[in-house]
């Protein structure tokens, strides 16, 4: 705890120390990045701790503040998120100081470095607070914290809209999570955690007020997570920040969404079985919403945002998983659902990190996030591009690497659930498993189209000059990611095996841990794990034969997709477009297919203008938001009467209000007496 | 202790009305201050075992409110040139004759309020709605910003007095409300007086509604 709590002392007066250097770029950088990563190691080291013994430490301390209580723990459930923050957060700090260091003549460092460091702490007091008043104030830090960093480019017009449906987004689950915590108050007698369990198994929090904070608690932290169709803010918010701030956001920050929701878990061992089953499709309406959007954007950053989306949809598919499989009694589909969520959780914050950092990296060497517009960028960027491909396999969920791990345990508990029920639960767990594998392949067509479009080829735009690649500080912190990627996909079975208290604490109910198939899904793990590192060493040694073999063999150099064309031209290549036409315009559902507008050349020798135009717009946004506030908004503007522009006027109306209320109180007990 | 009380209410009750009536700004801040003075000793004889934390509250809004706050209003004053309010939206006569009518109806409204049974008898509730009420006229009759500021004061002076009721239940709520008269002074001089001299080269704030959407 004391190392814990000496991690965010570091964090926040290495902030403010770097606030106060912001006359200096360079003083601001090195003091913000190197606290930000001395506060990290700290608190790596006491998450680890925490994990590696399990059991729980914890400091309550008066407060004054009422209702409210200075209550923090660490217990491995709060370890195991502190676990990817304390690794990711002082890598994008490294990473950042570079990536930053660019912009010192147009903007002061100070302000970015001083919320970057107030950012990491605010969400490690997420996990650790105990008192629901602790809890909210951390979470609205939070969000606002990241919110200004977001705005770090604020003179471009997207980023502030960007950033104001991010604040939107945030408010809207604030007041939810708000409700929802005076619920559990209510029930409980005070808002410390440690008496929400007694509450709900004593029924001091009823059927129906449990059932009510748990569609509150899935709204408020699925706006967070970006659960379809609440996930609108989140391909807006996360490619306008700074690089290494988006590597955050979609790594860890959106956790908290998930970490709220095992931790209400942990209050409510037995949540009604509709809790799982909706976590489960809307996991999966999420995940498959998530990866057809992805396909078809051509922002590197937006591809990586909705990829985010999906792959929190396929953590909330695989808790609801086995969620669902506590709800039936069927601990080997709890535990592999629950294992393959836990797991996911890391790789994802892990494999997104690294790509949005390779994103960040190509933005910094071309100046652009625009894929139609880069190619090539493998020969001239050798670094950013290979440690590109690897967060690639690993987010199209391939072996060798970690993705393939968690998402094998998802088809594991699937199949396990199909063979465990008959008839319509079978039939829907297969049913599942095809859905899964059709996110699976789109997710595959993703990551390559991504990484094809980008890294091969040849420039698709001769603007794009000075391509350079990016210094040691900010390739290096990607090549770390990859190889903790790499660590986790050979063994897997050792990582889950620190997830144990953290399962205990999630899955469990009377005597179930004595029962003979309480048993860890090691066999799974092993096999996922025995599968990587043997394609691992196939694709090695296919590396070296390869290798060895085009060193001695020199032919004449072609282009690339120049498919024998005599004068080949940049234009004849694949687009990111052209890429997935099949895919996007033929085989996904009609209202995800990009909007087109052609204007086809005429006749056999066409004169006239040939035109194409090819969007593709978030269908929930485009369908049901827009109109909903373009309709709210119309009507609102008739109150546009109220905005005189004069502070008397304002004033009068907060004195009408007050005398009104006044008033009101005072007639009241004049003619009921007083009540 | 009501003996001592009442007087001092009404006292600062009065300087309400001078305030309202002057046009001259330096009298409205030498009256706010008066009035902030007053307002600070009242714990002393509301509470009379208040203990240090008390004494230091008394202290606090003592000084805070008496000297510290009219002597940036002065030095503001001085710094923009400008002594006297001339065109209130509404006229002098008229400011005076609403401020009693607001005082009046406060203490009619005060015996009907849904108060704790100890606090329906004292001059303190009614007193803190008319200097609310004060407050509010003079934040939107007048032009100059500094006689805004001044309502503002008022306003604050009419909510502290009311949190004086709390002060034994709740004393960190009437702290926060201390901290809260330090936090406008620096707001209300950091960025309305000083903006509005800059950008406008004049100190009403009629100009504001040039930044209108």
């Amino acid at each position: 705890m004391l190392l814990f709590l000496l991690a965010i002392a570091t964090l926040l007066l290495g902030g403010g120390a770097a606030y106060l250097y912001r006359s200096s770029a360079k003083a601001a950088t090195w003091v913000g990045a190197g606290t930000a990563v001395l506060g990290s190691v700290f608190g790596l080291v006491s998450a680890f701790q925490a994990l590696a013994h399990g059991g729980t430490d914890g400091l309550r301390l008066a407060w004054s503040i009422p209702l409210g209580s200075f209550y923090i723990e660490i217990d491995p459930l709060t370890a195991f998120f502190m676990v990817p923050l304390f690794v990711l957060a002082p890598l994008a700090a490294l990473y950042g100081g570079n990536y930053l260091y660019a912009y010192k003549e147009k903007k002061s460092l100070g302000p970015p470095w001083f919320l970057y460091n107030l950012l990491i702490a605010a969400i490690a007091m997420v996990f650790v607070a105990r008192n629901g008043i602790l809890f909210l104030m951390a979470w609205e830090i939070m969000a606002l914290s990241a919110y200004f960093l977001v705005c770090f480019e604020h003179e471009k017009e997207s980023v502030r809209k960007a950033g104001w449906a991010y604040l939107v987004a945030s408010h809207i689950a604030f007041a939810l999570l708000i409700v929802a915590f005076v619920l559990l108050g209510r029930g409980a007698g005070t808002l410390d955690f440690d008496q929400f369990p007694n509450a709900f198994s004593s029924r001091s929090i009823g059927w129906a007020t449990g059932n009510t904070i748990w569609i509150l608690a899935i709204i408020g932290f699925g706006l967070k997570a970006g659960f379809v169709p609440l996930h609108v803010w989140l391909p807006e918010a996360h490619p306008a920040a700074p690089s290494h701030v988006s590597a955050v956001m979609s790594g860890i920050l959106i956790k908290t969404g998930l970490y709220g929701l095992l931790r209400l878990l942990t209050f409510d061992r037995t949540p009604a079985p509709w809790v799982g089953l909706t976590l489960a499709g809307l996991g999966l309406l999420t995940a498959f919403l998530g990866i057809a959007m992805a396909l078809q954007q051509r922002d590197i950053k937006r591809v990586l945002a909705y990829s985010s989306i999906e792959n929190m949809g396929l953590i909330a598919f695989s808790m609801g998983l086995g969620l669902w499989g506590m709800a039936q009694r069927l601990p080997e589909v709890a535990l592999l659902g629950m294992t393959g969520a836990l797991l996911h959780i890391w790789n994802h914050a892990l494999m997104k990190g690294l790509l949005f950092l390779s994103a960040g990296s190509i933005l910094h060497g071309t100046g652009t996030k625009d894929m139609e517009r880069l190619g090539g960028l493998l020969r001239l960027m050798p670094f950013t591009g290979s440690t590109m491909i690897l967060g690639s396999v690993a987010l199209a969920a391939l072996p060798p690497l970690n993705g393939f791990v968690s998402k094998w345990l998802m088809y594991m508990s699937l199949m396990k659930y199909s063979m465990a029920t008959e008839t319509a639960g079978s039939l829907m767990a297969h049913f599942g498993v095809g859905l899964l594998a059709l996110i699976g392949g789109l997710s595959v067509v993703t990551f390559v189209r991504l990484t094809g479009i980008v890294l091969l080829g040849a420039p698709r735009d001769k603007t794009v000059t000075h391509v350079h690649e990016s210094s040691k500080w900010m390739t290096g912190p990607m090549q770390l990611l990859a190889l903790l990627c790499l660590v986790i996909a050979v063994i897997p079975q050792r990582t889950a095996g620190l997830f144990g208290g953290v399962l205990q604490q999630m899955i469990g109910w009377e005597g179930m841990h004595s029962s003979p198939e309480w048993e860890w899904p090691s066999a799974s793990l092993e096999i996922a794990g025995a599968i990587n590192a043997w394609t691992l060493l196939a694709v090695l040694t296919l590396a070296a034969v390869l290798w060895v073999r085009t060193r001695r063999f020199v032919g004449p150099q072609a282009s690339t997709w120049g498919c024998g064309y005599v004068r080949p031209t940049v234009r004849m290549q694949y687009t990111g477009r052209s890429f997935v036409e099949m895919i996007a315009e033929h085989l996904l559902p009609r209202f995800l297919r990009p909007r087109t507008r052609r204007e086809a050349p005429r006749g056999l020798f066409p004169a006239g203008k040939a035109d194409f135009e090819s969007q593709s717009p978030d269908p929930v946004d485009q369908k049901v938001y827009a109109p909903f506030f373009c309709y709210w908004a119309d009507r609102f503007s008739r109150l546009r009467i109220l905005q005189q522009g004069k502070v008397h006027v304002y004033l009068l109306y907060i004195m009408f209000t007050v005398v009104l209320a006044l008033a009101w109180a005072s007639i009241r007990t004049w003619f009921w007496g007083v009540s | 202790m009501v003996q001592i009380i009442d007087p001092l209410l009404i006292a600062a009750l009065a300087l309400n009305f001078v305030t309202l009536g002057t046009s001259r700004i330096r009298a409205a801040i030498h009256a706010v201050a008066l009035q902030g003075i007053l307002l600070g000793l009242l714990p002393l004889f509301i509470h009379p075992h208040i203990g240090l934390r008390g004494i230091l509250l008394v202290l606090g809004t003592f000084v805070l409110k008496g000297f510290v706050v009219p002597a940036f209003l002065v030095h503001a004053m001085r710094e923009v040139e400008i002594q006297h309010e001339v065109t209130p939206f509404i006229n002098y006569i008229s400011s005076l004759l609403l401020g009693a009518l607001g005082t009046g109806m406060a203490l009619v409204f005060a015996h009907t309020l849904p108060l704790a049974d100890e606090h329906t008898g004292l001059l303190i509730v009614p007193a803190s709605l008319s200097m609310v009420w004060t407050g509010f006229l003079m934040l939107t009759t007048r032009r100059k910003a500094i006689m805004q500021v001044l309502g503002y004061l008022l306003l604050e002076n009419g909510i502290f007095l009311f949190g004086l009721l709390l002060l034994e239940a709740m004393p960190f709520l009437v702290e926060i409300g201390v901290l809260l008269d330090l936090f406008t002074l620096v707001f209300v001089m950091g960025i309305i007086i000083h903006h509005i001299s800059r950008e406008f080269s004049s100190m009403s704030t009629d100009h504001l509604s040039e930044l209108k959407e």
